[in-house]
């Protein structure tokens, strides 16, 4: 059935196109979520600090392990951190910057969570 | 004792030339090193669509699921998850394959069927990934990076496979 017509035929440029849109479009609602606006930081999953995103600030919060010392948020404009924890193992400090709309950083011994939402909520999913 | 004899028509022995090339092809290129698992030239897909145009959709279906197979055995693959995962991408492209067959070759070559069938198995991939390796959205972040991989390595090699189909016209 070889019809050996030229290598790029009408409907293989369709195709190609449509990868194109494909691409593209997934992209975009992937990568280009809305920018974050607002810090959330949650303590036994309740929220106990809203940090909006627009200013340049440190916060510190006394979580479950508040003798060994607070944990420290930073805000800076359109990103925010857990700057110091008294945690062991200092995972969410390690973290560094959060800056995308849904990411998180959680501070489990002090139970503490901080979190990014953007203007439509933010949270997309969050499994544990 | 009667021996029981298997005797393989040309048909088998033509399915088992291209599953050996396929075969093959796709251990060169498990070793080339990439720096994303799942982004993978996919030169076996040449194989596949030169069956595909010369001999039909079942004859292809053939070769892609003994690449599958005795691939996965050669590589020491074999049900491990990069198994499922590979079964699963040739299993999605053979039917994008299909879905694609009554379109005529004069409209639609090798190019086009080969990218089709590239994002059906990434496609294919993820999904499989998703329900099972990787049961968190977070796995689709990674998807635009993939579909642009399925995309210039699904141009390329339908580009291969259109220029050797035509330059040895059998």
């Amino acid at each position: 059935m070889n019809t050996g017509g030229a290598l790029l035929r009408p409907g293989d440029l369709l195709v190609i196109a449509a990868g194109i849109a494909l691409t593209a479009a997934t992209a975009a609602a992937q990568w280009g979520r809305a920018a974050p606006t607002v810090a959330q930081v949650r303590l036994d999953g309740r929220i106990v600090a809203e940090l909006p995103l627009n200013g340049s600030h440190r916060v510190a919060i006394a979580g479950a392990l508040g003798g060994l010392g607070d944990t420290v948020i930073e805000v800076q404009p359109g990103r925010a951190r857990v700057a110091a924890d008294p945690g062991p193992r200092q995972y969410c400090v390690q973290q560094g910057w959060l800056s995308r709309s849904g990411s998180v950083a959680v501070c489990a011994p002090s139970h503490i969570t901080l979190q990014l939402a953007g203007p439509d909520g933010g949270t997309d999913t969050v499994a544990f | 004792m009667d021996a029981l004899e298997v005797r393989p028509d040309p048909r088998d022995r033509r399915l088992a030339r291209y599953a050996a090339a396929a075969i093959a092809a796709s251990l060169v290129e498990a070793a080339i090193p990439s720096p994303l698992p799942g982004v993978k030239p996919g030169l076996a897909n040449i194989v596949i669509l030169i069956v595909l145009v010369r001999h039909g959709w079942r004859d292809a279906a053939w070769v892609s699921v003994l690449r599958v197979l005795a691939g996965s055995l050669l590589a020491g693959q074999f049900l491990a998850p990069g198994f499922f995962l590979s079964a699963s991408g040739a299993l999605a492209s053979l039917l994008a394959l299909g879905a694609l067959q009554p379109l005529p070759a004069r409209w639609l070559g090798p190019v086009g069927r080969s990218v089709a069938a590239a994002f059906a198995h990434i496609a294919g991939q993820l999904l499989l990934a998703r329900l099972w390796l990787v049961p968190h959205d977070g796995l689709f972040n990674l998807a635009p990076v993939f579909f642009a991989a399925a995309l210039v390595f699904g141009i390329v090699n339908g580009v291969v496979a259109a220029r050797l189909l035509r330059d040895n016209a059998a």
